[in-house]
C-alpha cells in the first residue's frame, strides 16, 4: 500500500491532524492488519466454496488449485444415492437418450443414479430441531429473566446459581445416561428428544444474557405502563420487549449457533427419522474413497441458512453482542 | 377529581422505615407539594398512593373509599416521574395516545388524536408530535410527559420532581407555566420536589418530610412563618434562617459569644435557654440599630444583597434589597424585628408557642 503525502489536496474541510505522514502510515497499517485478518479467517470458507464446485481429481490435487473448472458434481454426489456400473453395461448406459442432465454428469463417472439421498432431509430436521429449540428458549428464557430481574422471587440467587450450574458439567459426560433415558421415554431419534434437549442447555445461557439486558431498561417505563391503565403483562409486551429487543436478537442468535452446530448428542440420540445434518455430513462417503467435493458441498449448505439468519439481525447484534455496553 | 386521604401510612423496605406513620390529606383540586431531602419518603409515598407499592400499614382513601388493594390502573392516578419520563421505542404521538390506547378505555382513534392534541395544545408541544422522543431536549420531554399526564384526565396527578433534571431558567419557565396548567384544569395534584422554591411557588399546602416522618403541613406561609420545627425553618427560605441557642436573664435574651441582645417577649412560657431563630429580611441594616457589627461578606445577587455580619464570634444574615454600597470589613448598625422571632425548643427543635 503505497502512502502518499501529496495526492489529497488540503481545503478548509481538511483536518490537519489527518494529511500528516504519520497519521496516514498508521491508517494504511490498521487497514493492513485488518485486511489480513479477514483473509486468514476466510481461507478455510473459501477452500470450502471452492471445494464443492471441484471435480474429483481437483479436489485432492497437491498443490490445491486455484484455477479449476467448475462442476456441480459435488452436489450431485450430495443429493443423491448412486452406483458403480461395471464397464460393459456403461457403455449401454451411456447410449441411453432419457438421462437427464445430472445422471450425464455421473455417467462421466461410471456411476448411476438411483435415487435422492437423505442429506435434504436431515438438514430439514436441523432447521426444524434448531429454530424450534432456539424460539423455545428465547421464549421462555424471556419470562425467566423478567421474573429475576423484577421481582422479589425466593430463593432468586440460588436459583440463578442452579440454572448456571447447568452448563458447569461437559454436557458430554451425560450423553449415556441421557440415552437410556430417552429410549425408556421413547424420545430416542424423534425431534422432540432434541428440542427439549437443546431447548434446556440454552435456557440457561438466555436466561443470564437476558437478564442483563433486561436490567438494564429502569423499571419507570413498566411502572409508567401500569399507571397508564396496563396490565403486568401487556407492560412487558408493549413496553419492555420493543427495548429488548437487541438482547433477544443477540442471544437468539447465540442459541441458534448452538443447537445449529451440535453434533454428539445429536450423533448418539437419533438414527434415521431425526438426524440432523451435523452428524450426516462427515458420512457422506461416496462409492469407493471420499467425496472430499459432495462434504464441502454439504457444510456450505449447512452455513447458509445462519449466515441468512445472522444477516437478517446484524442491526440489532452490534448492539448485542457488546452485552449493553455500547450506546447509540 | 379527587380527594386523597393517607392514614397512617407506614412503608419498610428490610429494616429501613421509609415513611413512618403518615397522615394527610389532599383537597379536591388542591395543589400539594411535599418538600423534603433526598432519602425524605417522598417518592415512597407518591408509590404507595399510585399502587406501584405496597404500604406495610395504614389505609390510602379516593374520595373517602379504601383503595389499598387496586392496582395501579384502577387507582386511575397520572405519575410523571423524574427520569425516563418516556417510552424510547415510540413517537411523541404515540407516547401521549399510549394511557388512551390501554385495554379498558375503549376510546375510538379519531377520539384519541382529538384528545392528544389538546393535551399537546395544553403543553405547546403540538409541533413535536412526530418526532421521535429520542431528539428532544430535557424541557421538551418534560413537557411531553406533563402532555402524557393530562391527556389521561385522572383523579389525581402524582408528579415526582419533575422539574429537578432540567437547567435553571427551563426550570423556572415550566414551573410558571405548570402553575397555569394547575390554575387552569383545578386539578389535584400531588408534586414532590427538594426545592423550596418550587413548594412555596407552586403549592397551595406544603407537607415537609424528614425521615419517612411527616414534620409539617400548612399553607407556604404558615411554613415560612410558622415553622413548627427548626429543620423546617432551615429548609425554607433562602438565605437561610439565623439560629442560635440563646438563652433568657432579667428580662433580656442573650445570644452567647455576641452582642446580641434582645428584650425578650412579655409573655410566659420561655424557658431559660432556647433556640433563637429570626429570618435575613427581619434583620435591617440603619444608621439608628441598637446593635452593632461588622461586615465580613457581601453577595450582591441583583435583586437583593446578603449581608454577612459578624457579631463577636457569631455571625447572621441579613438582605437588603437591590446591590448594597457597602464595603467589607467595615462597622454597620442593625435592628431585629422582635415580632418576628421564633423560638424552638433546644433539644427537640420543636416551636415554642408563646401565649
Amino acid at each position: 500500500m503505497a502512502v502518499s503525502t501529496t495526492s489529497a489536496p488540503i481545503t478548509y474541510a481538511t483536518r490537519v491532524d489527518k494529511v500528516g505522514v504519520r497519521y496516514q502510515i498508521a491508517r494504511a497499517l490498521r487497514i493492513a492488519v485488518v485486511v489480513l485478518y479477514a483473509v486468514i479467517s476466510l481461507i478455510p470458507v473459501f477452500w470450502m466454496v471452492t471445494a464443492a464446485f471441484k471435480s474429483r481429481p481437483d479436489v485432492v490435487a497437491i498443490p490445491p488449485k486455484v484455477f479449476f473448472e467448475p462442476t456441480i458434481e459435488g452436489f450431485i454426489s450430495l443429493l443423491t444415492k448412486r452406483v458403480l456400473l461395471p464397464p460393459g453395461m456403461m457403455e449401454e448406459y451411456k447410449q441411453r437418450t432419457d438421462l437427464n442432465f445430472a445422471e450425464r454428469i455421473m455417467a462421466e463417472r461410471g456411476q448411476r443414479i438411483t435415487g435422492p439421498s437423505q442429506y435434504g432431509q436431515r438438514l430439514l430436521n436441523s432447521v426444524i430441531v434448531a429454530s424450534a429449540s432456539t424460539v423455545l428458549s428465547v421464549l421462555l428464557g424471556v419470562l425467566a429473566a423478567y421474573a429475576f430481574s423484577r421481582f422479589n422471587v425466593p430463593g432468586k440467587g440460588d436459583l440463578l446459581f442452579f440454572i448456571l450450574s447447568t452448563r458447569m458439567l461437559p454436557p458430554v459426560v451425560v450423553t449415556i445416561p441421557i440415552f437410556l433415558m430417552y429410549q425408556q421415554l421413547r424420545l430416542y431419534d424423534t425431534h422432540l428428544g432434541l428440542i427439549l434437549l437443546y431447548t434446556v442447555f440454552n435456557l440457561s445461557f438466555a436466561v443470564w444474557l437476558l437478564k442483563g439486558f433486561i436490567d438494564e431498561i429502569p423499571r419507570e417505563y413498566e411502572e409508567a405502563a401500569l399507571v397508564d391503565g396496563y396490565s403486568r403483562l401487556q407492560a412487558f409486551r408493549k413496553v419492555v420487549l420493543p427495548q429488548a429487543i437487541t438482547g433477544i436478537a443477540a442471544t437468539f442468535v447465540f442459541c441458534l449457533i448452538f443447537a445449529w452446530n451440535e453434533y454428539a448428542f445429536a450423533l448418539m440420540l437419533t438414527s434415521e427419522r431425526a438426524r440432523t445434518a451435523p452428524p450426516s455430513i462427515p458420512t457422506v462417503l461416496g462409492t469407493g474413497g471420499i467425496e472430499w467435493s459432495a462434504i464441502a458441498a454439504g457444510t456450505l449448505g449447512f452455513l447458509i441458512p445462519v449466515i441468512i439468519v445472522t444477516f437478517a439481525l446484524r442491526d440489532y447484534l452490534l448492539r448485542g453482542v457488546t452485552f449493553g455496553a455500547l450506546r447509540k | 377529581m379527587a380527594t386523597v386521604e393517607l392514614s397512617h401510612i407506614t412503608k419498610k423496605f428490610g429494616s429501613v422505615v421509609a415513611l413512618n406513620d403518615v397522615s394527610f390529606t389532599v383537597k379536591d383540586g388542591e395543589f400539594f407539594v411535599l418538600l423534603g431531602q433526598t432519602g425524605a419518603g417522598k417518592t415512597t409515598t407518591l408509590r404507595v398512593i399510585a399502587g406501584l407499592e405496597k404500604q406495610d400499614a395504614g389505609d390510602v382513601f379516593f374520595d373517602g373509599a379504601p383503595v389499598n388493594d387496586a392496582t395501579p390502573a384502577e387507582r386511575d392516578t397520572a405519575f410523571v416521574f423524574q427520569y425516563y419520563s418516556l417510552y424510547p421505542t415510540m413517537s411523541v404521538y404515540d407516547n401521549l395516545a399510549f394511557p388512551l390506547r390501554a385495554p379498558g378505555r375503549n376510546l375510538s382513534e379519531a377520539e384519541i388524536r382529538q384528545r392528544v392534541h389538546e393535551a399537546a395544545e395544553r403543553v405547546r408541544i403540538t409541533h413535536l408530535l412526530q418526532r421521535s422522543t429520542r431528539n428532544l431536549s430535557g424541557g421538551e420531554m418534560q413537557r411531553v410527559a406533563l402532555g402524557r399526564a393530562l391527556v389521561r384526565r385522572p383523579r389525581i396527578f402524582l408528579m415526582d420532581e419533575p422539574l429537578s433534571n432540567l437547567d435553571a431558567k427551563l426550570r423556572e419557565a415550566l414551573r410558571i407555566e405548570l402553575n397555569r396548567l394547575q390554575r387552569e384544569a383545578h386539578s389535584t395534584t400531588l408534586f414532590v420536589t427538594h426545592d423550596q422554591i418550587e413548594a412555596m411557588t407552586l403549592a397551595d399546602r406544603v407537607g415537609v418530610l424528614r425521615e419517612g416522618v411527616l414534620v409539617q403541613v400548612g399553607t407556604p406561609r404558615e411554613i415560612y412563618d410558622f415553622p413548627a420545627t427548626t429543620f423546617v425553618a432551615k429548609l425554607v427560605g433562602v438565605p437561610r434562617i439565623n439560629l442560635y441557642e440563646a438563652a433568657r436573664a432579667d428580662g433580656m435574651i442573650r445570644v452567647p459569644e455576641s452582642t446580641i441582645q434582645l428584650p425578650a417577649p412579655a409573655h410566659a412560657g420561655l424557658p431559660e435557654s432556647f433556640t433563637l431563630g429570626f429570618r435575613p429580611e427581619d434583620v435591617q441594616i440603619t444608621p439608628n440599630g441598637d446593635l452593632s457589627g461588622q461586615i465580613t461578606l457581601l453577595e450582591p445577587l441583583g435583586v437583593e444583597t446578603i449581608v454577612h455580619i459578624r457579631s463577636g464570634r457569631q455571625s447572621l444574615l441579613s438582605t437588603v434589597s437591590g446591590i448594597a454600597d457597602f464595603s467589607i470589613g467595615s462597622e454597620v448598625r442593625y435592628r431585629i424585628v422582635c415580632e418576628r422571632l421564633h423560638f424552638f425548643d433546644c433539644k427537640t427543635g420543636r416551636r415554642l408557642s408563646l401565649n
